[in-house]
């Protein structure tokens, strides 16, 4: 056990491009922290810098207060599962989870106990005489899992260990992990671009765009206090609306609708013309006449898609982008992988509410709970306030 | 019904390719159980009339392909060893590592195999009689090793590039040095590319013909293709045809027993359960 810190962690690949730009982080003894991000944003490398597979370029990692940087992996007694799993197909289910037991000439009958040991955790035990080209993808997904408890590492790290499973697996797979970290108490490493499993298994999670670490916060704080546009717009599902907004004589003007917000907020935007406005789907109900806070905003818009879930509904309302439209959000879409997120309102409705499109109806939120983002830095100006 | 019918044409294909390439073998065979005398018979039959071991007792009786048998065991085996040794160390770096020059010795490598064979058999001659190893095994193992390691390098870094980074990287991460990685786990991986290479290149020194005739003079190292061309039969009026066969049986029989051995270890996919499935 152990903890992890990085100090000022830089990589630069061979084209000098640094993939990995400037990041500290310490990772707690027993603390599970997520490595989150947008797919190419450095995950994986920053995670294999950990492990010992890539050079650090500049900066610092020390495992349990000793520096790493020049040790090679097998001295760093780390635990690594692979994204494809890298199972050693030649080898048996017993002999893949024995694979670093043989490697520290352990004896035999301890090799013996603890890979039963291993398998009977994971559920494996009947599987112990095959080989991996026979296990489905959950099982190998075990068996991964497997090698990497045997021994006493110091620390686990994931590799997107999930992202090989269908959804349904995913779901199990992921409150299994959760569970052996918590029983195990290790000091875990995870890398996903889920942000589900991000928010359902980080104790803190790490947000990362373009190589430069963005929040390190719990799953929570992050939700509520993102930073900036960035962290806003990745963390929820669907992803927060942002709309561009005109700062005129102490009112927002919104596409939808125009509002004098409050005043602490109102001191934040200072003197800003153009602001860029934040609210999550889910912050906005539907008006029934009752219910109101004495903020609320109320608009009426039209709905053009509505899509049911069941135990959710989603409700798509269109509006007209105002002339100039930022390069801000063009740019953040493709940071997200370019989810739409430019003239149109996303809401979250009760789903008993019968909405088809084409209705118009009437919405409103409190104004407390949106966030105000500066246009150009995509800094939150909001935060802690209200 | 379009696919099936070219399937068909598939299949009528392959029993025309598989007859044009069993013939020459099948009466290779018939004739080497024919007696010399009869063979040349009135009336010629693909078939013997009456099957003989008599041309095996024949070649195995005479020294001349005898000792040319051992020699062919030796120099092949020495030789195939030795170049897939060497060999999977070479590919092993050209599929791992990036070097500078990579590209420039794979296209050498390339250019050595293509090399004509013909072109080096004069100066060979002379070279070997100069070093005084003419007519030994070393002077046969030398350029069966040149021709024969382009070959095994290019078959060999093609298999070790199919093997995921990722096995090896696991393995470091699992307490292995990189010298252990490799030994258990990419050359287990790789062991189907070895064999493969190792065949192809048994087959090559062992079908070798035209060093194998201009580079020795004697029993001393003399290949079994080689000897066949100074085949004379059991006495100076018999036709050695017959016999000559029996003796393309017998080594035949070596490649054969090769293939069926290895053909399992030969079959690839052994990899596939490494990933995601
Ligand atoms: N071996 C490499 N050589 C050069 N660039 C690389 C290499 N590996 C990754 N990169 C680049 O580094 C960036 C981060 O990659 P990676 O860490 O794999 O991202 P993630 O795991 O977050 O998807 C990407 O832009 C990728 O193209
Ligand atoms: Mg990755």
């Amino acid at each position: 056990m152990a903890d992890i810190t990085l100090q000022n962690v830089v990589k630069r690949y061979g084209d000098g491009f640094p993939a990995v730009n400037d990041v500290s982080l310490d990772i707690a003894d027993g603390e599970f922290m997520i490595l989150v991000g947008p797919s190419g944003c450095g995950k994986s490398t920053l995670l294999r810098m950990i492990v010992g597979l890539e050079d650090i370029t500049e900066g610092e990692v020390t495992i349990a207060g000793e520096r790493v940087n020049e040790k090679a992996p097998k001295d760093r007694n780390l635990a690594m599962v692979f994204q494809n799993y890298a199972l050693y197909p030649h080898l048996t289910v017993f002999e893949n989870i024995a694979f670093p037991l043989r490697l520290r000439h352990q004896p035999d009958e301890e090799v013996r106990r603890k890979v039963e040991e291993a398998a009977e955790t994971l559920e494996l035990t009947e599987h112990l005489d095959r080989r991996p080209s026979n296990l489905s993808g959950g099982q190998r997904q075990r068996v991964a899992m497997g090698r990497a408890i045997v021994r006493d590492a110091s620390a686990f790290l994931f590799d997107e260990p999930l992202s090989n499973l269908d959804a349904k697996l995913r779901g199990q797979m992921r409150t299994e992990i959760l569970r052996l970290q918590r029983r195990l108490g290790i000091t875990t490493v995870y890398v996903t671009h889920d942000q589900v499993e991000a928010m359902t298994l980080g104790d803190r999670v790490a947000l990362l765009r373009r190589g430069e670490l963005q929040q390190v916060a719990a799953p929570r704080a992050l939700y509520e206090e993102p930073v900036n546009m960035f962290v806003a717009g990745f963390i929820g599902s669907p992803p927060m609306n942002f709309l561009p907004a005109v700062v005129e004589g102490g009112e927002l003007r919104l596409p939808v609708v125009g509002f004098r917000p409050p005043d602490d907020v109102l001191a934040r935007v200072g003197d800003r013309s153009r602001v860029m406005v934040g609210l999550r789907p889910e912050r906005f109900t539907t008006v029934t006449g009752d219910g109101a806070g004495p903020d609320d905003v109320e608009f009426e818009a039209e709905v053009d898609v509505v899509e049911w879930l069941g135990n959710e509904q989603y409700a798509y309302l269109p509006y007209d982008e105002p002339e100039g439209a930022d390069t801000t959000l063009e740019e953040l879409e493709r940071d997200l992988d370019s989810e739409r997120l430019r003239s149109q309102l996303v809401v979250a409705l009760d789903p008993a509410d019968a909405i088809a499109s084409g209705d118009r109806i009437r919405l409103r939120f409190d104004p407390r709970s949106m966030h105000v983002f500066d246009v150009e830095t995509g800094e939150n100006l909001t935060l802690g306030v209200g | 019904m379009e696919g099936r019918r070219t399937s068909h044409w598939w299949t009528v294909w392959g029993v025309l390719i598989l007859a044009w390439a069993m013939f020459p073998l099948l009466w290779m065979v018939s004739l080497a159980f024919k007696s010399p005398e009869t063979f040349r018979a009135g009336t010629p039959s693909f078939f013997p009339d009456e099957w003989t071991w008599e041309n095996f007792q024949t070649v195995f009786d005479d020294e001349l392909f005898t000792s040319a048998l051992r020699n062919s065991f030796g120099i092949a085996i020495i030789a195939t060893v030795l170049a897939v040794v060497v060999a999977m160390f070479a590919a092993y770096a050209i599929a791992r590592l990036e070097f500078p020059g990579k590209r420039l010795l794979l296209s050498m490598a390339l250019a050595i195999a293509m090399f004509p064979q013909a072109a080096l058999v004069g100066p060979l001659f002379n070279m070997w009689r100069g070093l005084g190893i003419y007519d030994t095994w070393l002077g046969l193992i030398i350029p069966y090793l040149t021709f024969a390691l382009p070959l095994s390098i290019w078959t060999m870094s093609a298999f070790f590039r199919q093997i995921p980074w990722e096995m090896e990287q696991a393995a470091q991460v699992d307490g292995a040095t990189p010298w252990q990685a490799f030994r258990r786990v990419i050359v287990p991986l790789a062991a189907p590319g070895v064999f493969t290479t190792a065949i192809l290149t048994f087959f090559f020194c062992w079908n070798e013909f035209l060093f194998a005739i201009s580079l020795t003079s004697t029993d001393r190292a003399r290949t079994v293709p080689a000897a066949l061309s100074f085949f004379t039969g059991q006495s100076q009026f018999q036709s050695p045809v017959t016999a000559i066969m029996a003796a393309s049986v017998v080594v035949t029989i070596p490649i054969v027993i090769l293939v069926l051995v290895f053909q399992r270890r030969i079959v690839a996919g052994l990899t596939s359960g490494a990933v995601k499935g």
